[in-house]
This record gives structure tokens, sequence and C-alpha cells, in this order.
């Protein structure tokens, strides 16, 4: 009987009739489920439902299930909610948690519906017809100076702020080595290179090896400043300052010292098994003004790189916006508020912030009111699952999305929510030597690209559907959506009309 | 293959007058083109008299509307004259409303005050009257220009407005078959601001992102068609970015990227790379099919792969240019050529010396 | 008959009352810009028109000869099953759309998106011959029968961008080197059969006669052949 007097959340079953003894789930739990006396046997209690022992058992023999242990039902009780209050009575603490908000809040993403083309305008075949994705993140100018040049051609007289050139309007959201491991950075640097775009090397800095990857590569500049250096800011295209993040509005990271081993402490620039506490503001920005002074700090260390702001989206997140663009910021990246984390206390990741879609239209209709769109381009991330979320928010406002859970999800990842623990049974928010070998760079890099290629081309088939054959075209036409079953004024808050308008 | 809405185009390079009844010719020709809910024409040249005047044509729905708007126009601009527009009743032209035209220039007061340039005082004073007084619209606010339209077939629109009574050296056509909005006078075609007229077939599918991108110039779309971002993005960018017209067709028709990125040079790469960073949100997608007259041309553009159709001709120092040929053969059975305009290049015709 | 000034659908109804009563040639004058002439006609009759057509000419037509001593518009030949439609002059896009049997020549260029979806089906073969160039997007979707491009008078490459994207069937020939960039990604490059050479200078030969095209300095030696590498060029894009 555990302490706390929890029963267990799963019920581990191993099937004996089926079981060949092979070990394979023993050495493949990172939690340490399994054990062998006699026979195969499980400690439900530690199991996450990770499923790698699932995958990995030549035999199908193990199930694993909800523990169907009956509770007294009630509607504002939930069962997770009295859950805690054990835990909590047991030792207290803060609740930890990992990944994104999990709970029922409304997704506005399915209360949004696209348009297609019929009759009074034509779909385009985006298998036999020109579709283009192409985009480019920075500072775009108000408008051009051309002159003829006198012999029929034209010259360009302006001189535009460097920008980031994507094949596809998808990017890696930052994820430091440490939360994840090394094996995924790299597997994420490799598929960036394939794909034409760029992973955020997220707060723990960047690992040398990684540094020949630099023309896909955003550095992050957090508050810890962990693995800061003049060769690290030179080692992307784009420096991120950020100032935080969708999971953890408000408060700083937090990444304990089990995961902070040699090659960690030697990347971040900190002793081994010290705890990698992030500041919960950037001691050098307590206010906007400071904020514009780290960007053009930043701008000078690198020859005036594109510089980008990661906030997490909270109430204000409109005039916020329309400050960092101000302070002199090429992008500005927003993390709604099912971002993922390593870390994080679960009443912050639960109840802080609001969603990236109205965060989202608020932000690109208050830059376009102060006529200041172009100064900066927006990523979205926080919760993008599939091509439709990419397609929403791109006619929303956004530039480009960012995925985090999605490419976790495609290495393997379960959502298990317990990575803060280190055990990541499939080797990626992990530092533990015998679990990190199991994530296979190539294989990781093939499957990030395959899902970004799948996503591409069901994009491709939306804007045919629309009618439309360049992204641009569908970046912030709000007017080929249209909400269904949302209430009136969160439409008219995302400025998209209802269906049947 | 729906083929909606017709457009007629002709300007004579050299200045020499047109009758109003050549482009109802045309038009009569691609009648099957439109549905009777909309026709319309531009012409250029027609108010010799008044040449460096703004000729306002104003539509009314009824008499408080036209008191409120000529208030305002008193208030900002010297009105040198002001009258009915001519027209003949007809069966086919159902309840028009109250139609006037205004010659006028602003007040010099009124200039200094605000600190405008006539055009832009004049684009604003346009916007004004026609977002805040209800039941009217100015229609056409051009010099030595001016827009007729309403609700019915095109010829039958040019008859009542007796455009064989005028003679311009650019007149454009218009029949419409409306794909997203009822009929009503506003939202025939030609559109106006100042001296650009636009005649369009086809359905903007970036409708959204244009007219959000111009509303942050101060242009407000209130006549509910689409078309009306085509006119307003043509005065942007060539009235106040000063982009030459071809580069303003580059950016509403732009070339592609695998057309861009195979260029050798790369002046020329980071032209276009540049034009399509920065006016990504002009771009125009969608089939169209426009043609365009400004006080110095005309011009029909085509979208990028061409799902509209456009012939263009020309005889002597006359440019034709029309959806199909036939329109085009009715009025000049013998051109000296004949062509189809490429995807995405304009077909410019422009006035010679001064008229 | 002198079609001048009169409405399209007077007109093709006195087309078909003339060919009800029993005439197998009729003359069209003054013809401009009426639609619809042929469509859905069954018979053998030869129709000759002086002038310009309007737009769908030939539409859905199954077994007349037309001729035009002109230009022609949009959508000749649209879904034709038999038959045959030969234009001294240009024609513009979408020209032989779905077409599935009999034979278009044009004697100078035609526009865009010319020979969509043309299919073959048992004996019936459609064929399209082009004296001069084609718009972008020449032979999309083709599933079956014959597109010639013969780019006479031009300077050049006489096709545009896209050619035969999409094609599952059929065979293209173009006099001239294509670039393969221009080419759709379903289309591979074969080379000239004895077969072909003779069926090509049947066609020229047929081709010339019926258009007054000067074909005599071309030699068939020059055609470029382009099918599809596969009938299902799209078997690995999807995930169950």
């Amino acid at each position: 009987m555990p302490g706390d007097m929890l029963p267990s959340e799963f019920i581990v079953d191993v099937d004996h009739q089926r079981c060949r003894r092979c070990k394979r789930c023993i050495l493949n739990c990172g939690f340490g489920v399994f054990d062998f006396q006699s026979m195969t046997t499980a400690d439900s209690s530690k199991c996450v439902a990770c499923h790698r022992c699932v995958v990995f058992c030549p035999e199908e023999a193990i199930t694993i299930t909800k523990n169907p242990l009956a509770f007294r039902e009630h509607s504002s009780w939930e069962v997770y909610l009295r859950k805690n209050i054990w835990k909590q009575a047991q030792s207290s603490g803060m609740m930890l948690t990992g990944m994104g908000n999990d709970l029922p809040w409304l997704n506005v993403f399915d209360h949004i519906l696209i348009d297609a083309c019929q009759v009074t305008n034509p779909s385009i075949d985006p298998l036999r017809e020109p579709m283009e994705l192409r985009t480019y993140l920075g500072r775009k100018p108000d408008s051009l100076e051309i002159k003829a040049d006198g012999d029929g051609g034209f010259d360009l007289e302006t001189k535009l702020e460097s920008n980031i050139k994507l094949d596809v309007p998808i990017i890696f959201s930052g994820m430091s080595y440490g939360s994840v491991s090394l094996n995924t950075h790299r597997a994420l640097a490799v598929a960036a290179e394939k794909l034409g775009t760029v992973m955020n090397t997220g707060e723990g800095g960047l690992h040398e090896e990684l540094y020949p990857y630099a023309g896909n590569i955003i550095v992050q500049c957090a508050s810890g400043r962990f693995g800061v250096h003049p060769k690290y800011l030179n080692a992307g295209v784009a420096v991120e300052i950020k100032v935080g993040q969708g999971a953890k509005p408000g408060i700083g990271g937090h990444l304990p010292g089990e995961k902070i081993g040699r090659e960690v402490s030697g990347t971040r620039m900190i002793p081994v098994g010290t705890d990698a506490l992030s500041p919960a503001p950037h001691h050098d920005i307590y206010s906007i003004e400071d904020l514009r002074q780290l960007i053009y700090a930043l701008k000078e260390a690198t020859g005036y790189k594109p510089v980008s702001v990661k906030i997490a989206t909270v109430h204000n997140v409109a005039a916020i916006a329309s400050g960092i663009a101000r302070a002199g910021a090429d992008i500005i990246y927003l993390d709604g508020f099912r971002g993922g984390t390593g870390a994080s206390p679960a009443v912050i990741r639960d109840h802080v912030g609001i969603p990236l879609e109205i965060a989202l239209a608020v932000v690109d209709q208050r830059l376009r009111e102060e006529g200041i769109r172009n100064w900066v381009s927006i990523i979205a991330a926080g919760g993008i699952r599939s091509s439709a979320d990419v397609a929403k928010a791109i006619a929303l406002g956004a530039d480009a999305v960012g995925i985090g859970t999605a490419a976790l999800i495609a290495l393997g990842c379960r959502l298990c929510q317990k990575c803060y623990t280190g055990n990541c049974s499939w080797g990626i928010a992990t530092q533990r030597p015998e679990l990190t070998g199991r994530l296979d760079v190539d294989w990781g890099a093939e499957r990030l690209v395959n899902l970004v290629n799948s996503w591409s081309l069901e994009l491709k088939e939306v804007l045919g559907a629309l009618g439309i054959n360049a992204v641009e075209s569908l970046r912030g036409n709000r007017e080929r959506l249209r909400t269904l079953g949302l209430d009136a004024t969160t439409s008219e808050i995302l400025d998209v009309k209802p269906a049947g308008r | 293959m729906p083929a909606a809405c017709g457009l007629s185009g002709v300007i004579s390079q050299d200045g020499h007058p047109i009758g109003g009844d050549v482009i109802i010719e045309s038009m009569r020709v691609i009648h099957d083109r439109g549905n009777g809910l909309g026709g319309g024409f531009a012409g250029y040249g027609i108010y010799p008299r008044y040449r460096e005047l703004y000729a306002l044509h104003v539509m009314f729905e009824d008499p408080p509307g036209k008191e409120l708007c000529e208030e305002l126009l008193e208030r900002d601009l010297e009105i040198e004259a002001a009258e009915e527009i001519p027209t003949t009743p007809s069966d086919e032209i159902v309840e028009p409303p109250l139609l006037w035209r205004y010659f006028a220039a602003p007040r010099g007061e009124k200039l200094s005050a605000e600190g405008l340039e006539a055009d832009d005082f004049m684009v604003q004073l346009v916007m004004d009257i026609n977002t805040t007084v209800p039941g009217t619209f100015v229609f056409s606010s051009g010099k030595n220009m001016g827009v007729f339209k309403a609700v019915g077939f095109a010829e039958d629109v040019g008859e009542f407005y007796r455009l064989p009574d005028y003679t311009g050296y650019t007149w454009i056509g218009h029949g419409r078959f409306p794909t997203n909005t009822p009929g009503w006078w506003g939202g025939a075609h030609p559109f106006n601001i100042l001296d650009w007229a636009i005649v369009h077939n086809g359905e903007l599918s970036s409708y959204g992102i244009n007219k959000r991108y111009l509303e942050m110039f101060g242009y407000q779309c209130t006549l509910l068609t689409d078309t009306e971002v085509m006119a307003y993005l043509f005065d942007l960018l060539i009235r106040k970015h000063n982009l030459p017209l071809e580069v303003a067709c580059t950016v509403m028709a732009a070339p592609f990227w695998k057309d861009i990125d195979f260029d050798d040079d790369r002046a020329q790469r980071h032209l276009y790379e540049s034009l399509r960073m920065t006016y990504g949100s002009a771009l125009v997608n969608g089939p169209f099919a426009v043609i365009a007259g400004f006080s110095r041309g005309m011009m029909g553009l085509n979208d990028r792969i061409k799902l509209r159709p456009l012939v263009a001709a020309c005889k002597d120092d006359l440019l034709y240019v029309s959806s199909e040929e036939s329109a085009i053969r009715q009025i000049c059975p013998r051109p000296d050529r004949v062509w189809a305009p490429k995807a995405g290049r304009p077909v410019v015709g422009e006035l010679k010396g001064d008229v | 008959m002198d079609s001048a000034g009169i409405y399209y659908r007077e007109l093709n109804q006195r087309v078909r009352e003339l060919i009800g009563q029993g005439y197998t040639e009729i003359t069209l004058d003054g013809v401009n810009g009426q639609r619809y002439i042929a469509d859905g006609l069954e018979e053998s009759v030869s129709i000759v028109i002086n002038g310009v057509p309007g737009n769908d000419l030939g539409a859905f037509m199954d077994g007349p000869m037309v001729t035009v001593n002109d230009n022609a518009q949009d959508c000749v030949g649209n879904t034709m099953n038999s038959g045959k439609i030969v234009i001294k002059g240009h024609a513009g896009d979408v020209l032989g759309y779905g077409m599935r049997g009999g034979k278009i020549f044009v004697r100078d260029d035609v526009g865009y998106r010319v020979g969509i979806h043309m299919k073959s089906y048992k004996g019936q073969v459609p064929i399209i011959v082009v004296g001069g160039g084609a718009g972008d997007f020449f032979g999309e979707y083709m599933a079956g029968g014959v597109l010639v491009l013969i780019g006479l008078g031009g300077e050049g490459v006489p096709a545009g961008d896209y050619v035969g994207t999409g094609m599952h069937g059929g065979t293209i020939f173009i006099r001239g080197r294509v670039p393969s960039r221009q080419l759709g990604r379903e289309v591979r490059v074969f080379s000239l059969e004895d077969d072909d050479r003779t069926m090509l200078e049947g066609l020229l030969e047929e081709f010339a006669s019926d258009t007054g095209a000067d074909t005599a300095g071309v030699d068939v030696g020059e055609f470029v052949k382009f099918r599809p590498f596969s009938h299902r060029p799209y078997g690995n894009m999807y995930v169950y």
C-alpha cells in the first residue's frame, strides 16, 4: 500500500501465457515497473502509461488499462482534484507536472471552420498547380523605393532588414537541452535543415556539436542566460529573448539537478548536479525600455540578426506585443496557455494565461490598428495539433507556427506528463545514458521530416480548396474562417463571423 | 467554365475622341457574360470644360441624404457647377436613385488647415461621405473623367446615361454577374478612387487580407464588393508609394518563387524577393481579369495563372482589351494585331501627348 | 445564312431546323460572338463560320465538321465526342476540355489550359494539332489522346509552363526541346518510334491541307514525345 494511500492510476497486466520471459519490458521501462521473480511481475503504482513496454513486447503480452476502481461521481469534485489533495496532504509542496494544459478548457480551434471555393471561384489543385508556402520572418519596410533603370528594368533603392527564410511556415519550438536529451536536439537540427525551417535551442544553450546547423537554428537567450556567450549568439540565424512561456507565464524555469549531467553542465556552463534555475523575470528587464536595451545589445553583438521575443499569452498581450514591436523586436513568439514544458507547477500550467487563438487575433489586430503590423512577424505556438490548426492560425494572422508537443509525439512521446522525473522511457525527456541512447537521431529526424511534410501537403490542399496559391493570401484573411458554437463576444474578439453570415 | 462578368476597354493613344456609343456596342456583344444585375462604364476626357476640377458623381437614395452631403461638399469645396447627371428614362433601369454631379476643388484654407495634398484631401472626403451619410455614395471622383453605373445590363445602362452624347479618349465597360452580393447600384463596376476606374471579372480569394492591409492605410471598404480593393491597391501602390505601374502589377500578380529563384541576375532576384516580402498582403489571389483606366492611360491585367479570359488588339493608335475577341471585332473588324496577354503581365496603353 | 446580329439562341435553332430539313452544308456569315454554335449536334453535317464565333463552339459535339475562317474564342470543342473542328486563326483558353474523340486543328496559337483531361475510350482517340504555340498547363490531367504542338513562325519553346501536369495517359508531341523545368512532374520523355513518325507525317499533311498552314519545312524528327511515367502517379501520397 503506497504511503499516500492512493490507488494506482493504471493497471499493468502481463499475460503469462504469452510472456516469453525475454525481459525486454524490464530493460525498456524507465520507471522501474517491471521485475522478474520466477515470472515477470509489475508494480502498477509506478506505471505512467508511456507504452514503451507495450510497443517493445514481442508477444503483445502486456496491456495497460486505466484503473477501473470506482469513485462516487461528483461533477465539481473530479477525481483528480481529490487525488491532488491526498498527495499534498501526504507531503507539502506544489503539484508539479509536465507538457501542456490538460484541463477541458474550450478549444477555440475546434470551433472554427474553414471556407472552400465553389462555382464562383475555382479551387486550385495543389498536386498539379503551383502552391507556395515560403515564408520570411523578420521586419518588413512600409514600402519600397523603386526607380526605373532606363533600360526597361527596375532598381531597388530600399535596404531591407535581415529576415529568416522558411520553406514551410512551421518551425520547431524551443525545448531546452537538459529538459530534452541531446539526441532530441540533434534530431530537431537535422530535420530543420532537411525541411528548410528552423529549430529553437530553448533556454539550455546549444551543444557545440550542433554549431554546423547554425543556418537552421534560433538561439535563445533566457533569464538564466545558460550557455550564452558570443560564439553561441552567432550560432544561429536569429536570437530569441525568452521573456515567458505559455506553460508557466510569469515564472522561471526549473531543471532539477538530476538532469544536469556532464554534457548538460558543459553546454549550460554550470556545475554538474546543481539545479538550473531560471529567474522569473530577466533581471535586466524590469520594464519595457529595458527590453529595448537588451534587444539592441544583442543586435550589436550579432551584426544585426533578427531578434525574437517570446512571451506567454496573458490578458493584455495586445498592448505588450505593441510595446515589444516598438522596442525593436523583429519577431514576436506567442506561446498560448496550452504550451508544453518539462516541468511546471500544475496550478500555473492549468489556470494561467489565455488561449493562443484569441491572443493571436488581438495582437494581429492591434498591430494593424497602430499601422505597425509589418514591423514584426508573429509566430504562434501552444497546442498546434494538426495541419488544420496551422491553417487556422495563419488565417487569424500568424506568419508561422511553432510545434513542440507535436514534434515530441512524432518521436514517440505518449504525453504521460512525467518529463520532470527524467525517466522518459523513449529517451526524449531524460539525461540517463541508458535511456537517451534509445532515440536514434536519423530515425527521429526522419519522423520529424515526415510529420512536417504531411502537414505541408495537407496545408496545400486547404489552400487549394480556398482558391489560394500562395500562403501570404491566407495570412490574416479572417474572411475565410467562420466560427461554430462560439459565443458572440468571442467571435467578435476573433473578428471571425459565425457560420451562416 | 463559369463565365461571369464581361469587360471591354478602348483607348486612343493619340487622344482622338471616341463616342460613348462605341463602348456600348462592344458591350452589347458580350451581353451573356452578365445577368442584368449591374452594368457600368468609365470615360476619360469627357469633361474638357472642367478639366482641372474634380468631377464628383454622387447617388442619393433620398433628398435628406443629398442635403446632408451637399453641406459637407459646401464646407470643404469650391463648387464651380452642380447639376443632375443627364439620363433617359428606360424600362430596363428601374427606380434610379438621385444622380448628381459636382465640378469642384478643395477650399484653399481647408487644405492648409489639414496639411494635406489635394488628392489625399479628396480621398478622405469621399471616404467620409461614403461612411457617414446614409444612402449616399460618391461613385466617381476624378478629374475630366466619370463613372456611370447602375443595376441593369451594360448596354441599357449606357443608353440610360446617354453615353453616346459624350466623347472621350478612353472608355471601359462592364457587365456584371455578381457572385457574392446582391445587385445594387453602388456595387456595380467600375470602382473608382480619384482617376482610377477598375472593372473586374473574377473573385478575389485574398479579399479578406487585402482589405485589412488597406485599412491600415486609412482606406475604408464600404461597397461590399471585392473589386473595391483593387482600385484602392492601385491608388496606394502607385500614387502613395510611387511604384511604377509595371511594378505595382508585379505586386498584385506576383511571379512564382520558382521563377524568381531561377533568374541569374542577383539584383533582379533580390528585387522580386523584396517585393513579395514587403507586399505579401497586397498579392491578389483568385481568378481575375481587370481593366483599369487612369488619367494617362488604360491597362489590362490577368491573375498569375490566367484563370479569366482577356484578349488584346491594336489598330493604329487604338488599343483594345476585352474578355472576348468578338467584343473587340464588333467595334474594330480588322485589327492590325490580336493577341492574348500572358498571365500576370499587364497590357498598357498610354496617352502620347496632352489632351 | 447571314448571321449578323442574330442572338445565339435563334441562330442555333435555325441551324438545327436547316439540318432537320436535310441540309448537310451550312455557311454562317457575319458571325461575331454568338455562343454554343454546333453544340450537341450528332449529324454528319458541315458548318462553315465566317467571323469570330463565341465561346463553347462545338461543345458536346458528336459528328459534324466545323470550319472557322477567322479566330475562335474560349472552350472550343468542350467534351467533344467525335467530329472535326478546323480554325484558320488562333483560339483561346480551355480548348478541347474533356475531349473524347474527333479532331481539332488550330492554324495559329492557342491559349491556356488546352487539352485538359482528354481521354480515349475503346476505339476513340481525340487529337488536337496546334500550328503555333500554347500557354501554360498544356495537356493538364491528360488521360488519353494525342496533342501536337508545331510552333510554326515562333521563336523559342512553343509551350508554356506546367506542360502535362497531372498526366496519366495519352501522348504529347512538341516540336523542339522543352526544358524539364517547364514539364509537369508526371511527364517523361520517350523516343520517337516509327509508328509515331508515320502518324505525325499523316497528321501534318491533313493539318496543312485543312488549315492552309505551311508545314513544308517541318521534319517529324524534330518532335519530342512525352508520356506519363505511371497510370497512378499518386499511389503513395496517402496515409490510412
